[in-house]
């Protein structure tokens, strides 16, 4: 085991791939030279060539596109897109083309790309490099989604990502990239998409989040451990496919459920969460489901003051166990 | 709208003679083709059609000119001849525009023409004007990085021109001298906005200097200078030296599409000229001053390709609609 930080587990994750299969390769803006301006890609252009490792114009569209076009000629390009706020104009090509390739060809082309894209808040990013996008990619048949908090999850998925036939929109919270360190085994392994992970276990109450937030809810749910209420944090990892099975197993168990996620709140992650839950097992809830989320402006603001009032932190998401506990 | 006259490289390679008379064979099944699914269109039993009366000369040349199986073709939704020239049959084309079952493509999900072929390299993936440019571009990028020698060819119409990923993906390609032709299927119109209104020039062929590729313009109605300009194209991507701009002035004879009036903007005198310029007449033409349809081969192949065209009517009038129960299938590996 060496202890890593988020960001060295997404560079070794993408390095060990390439290394064992030349089809995988990298495009994106200042991926190059610059080693990508979270240095994702350091010394990539050293080991692997400015071949495999393209520094792009500025050109999201194409970014997306090309990469699309690579991956039906059978390569498995990883497409970087600086801060998931300059994602939009991908959209065309990652919504509209890369999702329905497969389907709109009976199967006879297949897209094995990811898109990778730092996002969320707390860095004082402001409203244009702040923002987090899960939700928009989330509602696409087609897609998977996946937001890792850990190193350890954020290699693993990245790997089985980038092995993976489908298009896989990966999107790392850039404040966890130097914050957040963690475990990761010397030794090859990959983590599934498509399993939520718990990474605490409790008896009273079921948090469910991902990404940056996880943090913030496990340090919430030792507090309130501390209180005499068992908290379950689980981590979604993957928002498509949602793993169905590891969300209704907790609820079932605690009947009280706390939803928590950095984007807002309405038609997100969350509200899709509590739908299955209320589908799936409204009988063994105790409470109203609750969920803790970003308030409704467009995106984060950029003074400290006002940046801290739209984040969730660790106060925030104790205040909601209480509350729920109380119910 | 003024045609820029045909203006052909060096013209090094020319199709042999037996290939001209396949090409008009082509030719003519196409037009049958066009215009039979436009009838059935008429008869409530083709959704939508797009015709490609007009573009058949520059869609075949094309094609003829690249080497089908290894090549890669990326088209959009004018591109009926280039399916033909593929090898395609009508019948395979008419269940699409009939969205029956066995559609090869796309099982019938897609609109017609659209989906792809594996072993064809074919992609057709949308609707959507423009995306198979940048498309085209990884896909010419990924033969590069294979170190293969395979071309990728992308079509696309003087509207698609406007989009910005078709910009980008001219950009990139240029960059990395990728082995790419980006054949413009140029017919003045964008549904129904004049070429005068897409753009400032006459054509999109002056932006190759802006990225420092060549261009070519030509008559895009003269089969021959379409496949001599194609063949230096690809012959320039297979040799390294990157892409190729290749702006085939056509034209459209038919209103965009099916469910379009063109009479609400254009000309019939505008038509009237247009049809001055039918492909498959002018190759006709050519073929018999040749002496490559002699006796009563033109009327054989004529003949022939209605023959087709009826049994491959008949075929899809008989067949089934795909059944429902699989068209949940296929959206994740």
């Amino acid at each position: 085991m060496t202890v890593q930080t988020v960001i060295e587990a997404v560079r070794d994750g993408m390095q060990e791939e390439m290394r064992r299969d030349q089809s995988v390769f990298i495009m994106g803006e200042d991926i190059g030279a610059r080693g990508g301006v979270f240095l994702a890609t350091d010394g990539f252009v050293g080991e692997f060539g400015e071949d495999r490792v393209i520094d792009t114009p500025l050109a999201e569209s194409s970014i997306a596109g090309i990469a699309l076009g690579a991956a039906m000629n059978g390569m498995r390009p990883i497409a970087e897109i600086e801060f998931a706020d300059f994602i939009w104009p991908t959209v065309n090509q990652i919504v509209g083309e890369a999702a329905r390739a497969r389907y709109g060809t009976l199967g006879q082309m297949c897209v094995p790309m990811v898109l990778r894209a730092p996002q969320g808040g707390g860095v004082r990013g402001g409203l244009y490099h702040s923002q987090s996008v899960e939700a928009i990619f989330a509602h696409t048949p087609g897609l998977k989604v996946v937001t890792p908090s850990t190193p350890y999850d954020a290699k693993g998925l990245l790997k089985s990502a980038i092995r993976d036939d489908d298009p896989v929109v990966f999107l790392e919270y850039k404040r966890t990239y130097r914050l957040v360190r963690g475990e990761v085994p010397d030794e090859e392994y990959t983590v599934p998409l498509g399993v939520a992970d718990v990474k605490l276990p409790g008896d009273d109450i079921t948090v469910i989040t991902y990404g940056l937030m996880v943090h913030h809810c496990i340090e919430a749910a030792r507090i309130i451990g501390n209180e005499g209420v068992s908290v379950e944090v689980i981590d979604l990892r993957t928002i498509r496919p949602l793993d169905n099975d590891v969300i209704l197993a907790s609820v079932e168990k605690t009947g009280k459920v706390l939803i928590v996620h950095e984007d807002t709140k309405l038609l997100g992650v969350g509200g899709e969460v509590s739908a299955i839950i209320a589908e799936h097992a409204f009988d063994y809830l105790d409470a109203p489901i609750v969920r803790l989320a970003g308030p409704e402006i467009p995106a984060m603001p950029f003074s400290p003051t006002l940046e801290a009032a739209f984040l969730i932190d660790t106060e925030k998401v104790s205040a909601a166990i209480r509350n729920l506990a109380r119910y | 709208m003024k045609k820029t006259p045909p203006v052909v490289g060096a013209g090094v390679t020319r199709p042999s003679d037996d290939k001209l008379v396949q090409m008009y064979r082509e030719m003519v099944l196409c037009r049958a083709l066009d215009e039979r699914v436009w009838m059935l269109n008429r008869q409530g039993k083709a959704a939508i059609v797009a015709s490609a009366q007009g573009h058949e000369a520059a869609q075949i040349g094309s094609v003829q000119a690249l080497q089908v199986g290894k090549d890669h073709f990326y088209i959009y939704y004018r591109d009926l001849a280039v399916l033909i020239s593929l090898g395609l049959t009508p019948t395979e084309i008419m269940l699409g525009f009939t969205a029956k079952a066995g559609e090869p493509l796309a099982g019938a999900r897609q609109f017609p023409t659209h989906g792809a072929s594996k072993t064809l390299n074919l992609v057709n993936l949308s609707n959507v004007v423009g995306t198979q440019i940048p498309q085209a571009v990884g896909s010419a990028l990924a033969s590069k990085m294979r170190g293969e020698d395979a071309v990728t060819i992308v079509y696309f119409g003087d509207g698609a021109s406007s989009v910005g990923d078709c910009h980008e993906a001219m950009n990139f390609a240029a960059i990395h001298k990728l082995p790419v032709i980006f054949l413009c299927e140029n017919n003045g119109y964008a549904i129904s906005v004049p070429l005068s209104k897409q753009m400032a020039v006459d054509g999109i062929v002056s932006r190759a200097d802006g990225y420092g590729i060549p261009g070519v313009v030509v008559d895009g109605t003269d089969i021959m200078a379409v496949y001599e300009a194609t063949s230096e194209a690809a012959t320039r991507a297979r040799d390294g030296r990157g892409p190729t701009i290749v702006e085939t002035m056509v034209e459209r004879y038919l209103p965009h599409t099916s469910d379009d009036d063109d009479s609400l903007y254009r000309e019939q005198e505008d038509l009237e000229e247009a049809r001055k310029r039918d492909p498959v007449r002018i190759l006709q033409e050519q073929l018999i001053g040749a002496g490559l349809l002699p006796g009563d081969t033109d009327s054989v192949i004529r003949n022939e390709a209605k023959r087709v065209i009826n049994e491959a009517t008949d075929y899809v009038d008989a067949a089934p609609y795909p059944e429902a129960t699989d068209f949940l299938d296929h959206v994740y590996s």
